[in-house]
């Protein structure tokens, strides 16, 4: 399956199927992020069930050192 | 006391968190600060590259509130997108409007700003616009419900200071929520300068950032804010042209 995630165009392995399988390929479950699926900002708890499809727009985001 | 929504804050000093030499002098200089309000950017992580340590990951939550911005919105909508995705991790109600109208000066949209806090007012927000030193918009925000208006001293990072003490002192007076004066400062007599008009609270990150010692500056800004307020709960004497002699006029030893 391939997304655009963050800008990127990525190609996902097979078992990459749902938001917390995304976060886990990228070792980012245990980090403070935010994620965006298509516009919409899905929550938490639907992360292990809420499944990827082919073309979809995913921003994984956190909080940087700002003014 | 400083009161937002429904927080109440000891510390009338907001640190930014930007632009830090290292973690270890930023982490300083936080404690220094004795600030309570952080804020902090929302950006893309940086997922494609080996994990970069993370200075909010590093704190202590439960000490400090975080105050996201905005930045990087040009548009109303777009600010309202970036304080979803900050809200949605659950760990903050506040947001800095930040809506950028001049890419030079870095200069505020007032009306992309105003358009921005009234959808976020309308979605539960706790709402911090950061605006020019328009008199008229910080009413008009005022009028709309938000939470504190943020007025500029000069230009972001430009350690100008206060470059129009009367527009501040205008907003001050007419507002009913906080006013904390918000970029610009430069030094602490700037940030003195700003409490003894009667600002309630400062916001700044470069004068401590970007300072040789950041450590040292954030100490003297805290020292700064809570002198500048102290100055204007005491009440400063009248200015008067000519000299008014101290010492008593009688007594004095003549030949």
């Amino acid at each position: 399956m391939t997304i655009q995630l963050n800008g990127k165009t990525v190609t996902l392995p097979q078992e990459v199927a749902t938001v917390q399988d995304l976060l886990s390929h990228y070792q980012i479950e245990n980090r403070i992020v935010i994620v965006e699926l298509n516009k919409e900002i899905p929550g938490k708890e639907q992360y292990e069930t809420l499944l990827l499809n082919e073309g979809d727009r995913v921003e994984m985001i956190h909080f940087v050192g700002g003014g | 006391m400083l009161n937002i929504g429904e927080k109440t804050f000891n510390s009338r000093l907001l640190l930014g968190t930007g632009k830090y030499p290292s973690f270890e002098i930023q982490k300083e200089a936080v404690r220094q600060s004795e600030s309570e309000i952080l804020t902090f950017a929302v950006r893309r992580m940086n997922i494609f590259e080996e994990s970069q340590p993370n200075f909010l990951e590093q704190l202590d939550l439960t000490r400090y509130s975080l105050l996201p911005n905005t930045a990087g919105a040009k548009t109303a909508e777009e600010a309202v997108r970036i304080a979803r995705l900050a809200k949605a991790s659950g760990l903050c109600d506040m947001i800095k409007v930040e809506v950028i109208g001049c890419d030079r000066s870095l200069l505020p949209d007032p009306v992309e700003t105003l358009k921005a806090s009234e959808m976020l007012l309308e979605e539960g927000f706790i709402v911090l616009p950061y605006t020019s030193d328009d008199v008229v918009l910080a009413k008009r925000l005022n009028s709309l419900g938000v939470h504190a208006i943020m007025p500029g001293a000069s230009p972001i990072g430009s350690g100008k200071g206060i470059i129009n003490p009367l527009n501040l002192q205008f907003i001050i007076e007419q507002s009913t929520v906080p006013v904390i004066v918000d970029a610009g400062i430069g030094s602490p007599k700037d940030a003195a300068f700003a409490m003894e008009l009667g600002a309630d609270g400062v916001l700044l990150n470069t004068a401590v950032s970007g300072a040789n010692n950041p450590v040292k500056m954030a100490a003297a800004m805290k020292l700064a804010v809570e002198a500048g307020r102290l100055g204007y709960e005491a009440g400063r004497i009248d200015e008067k042209n000519y000299g008014i002699a101290s010492s008593p006029a009688a007594g004095m030893i003549t030949s």
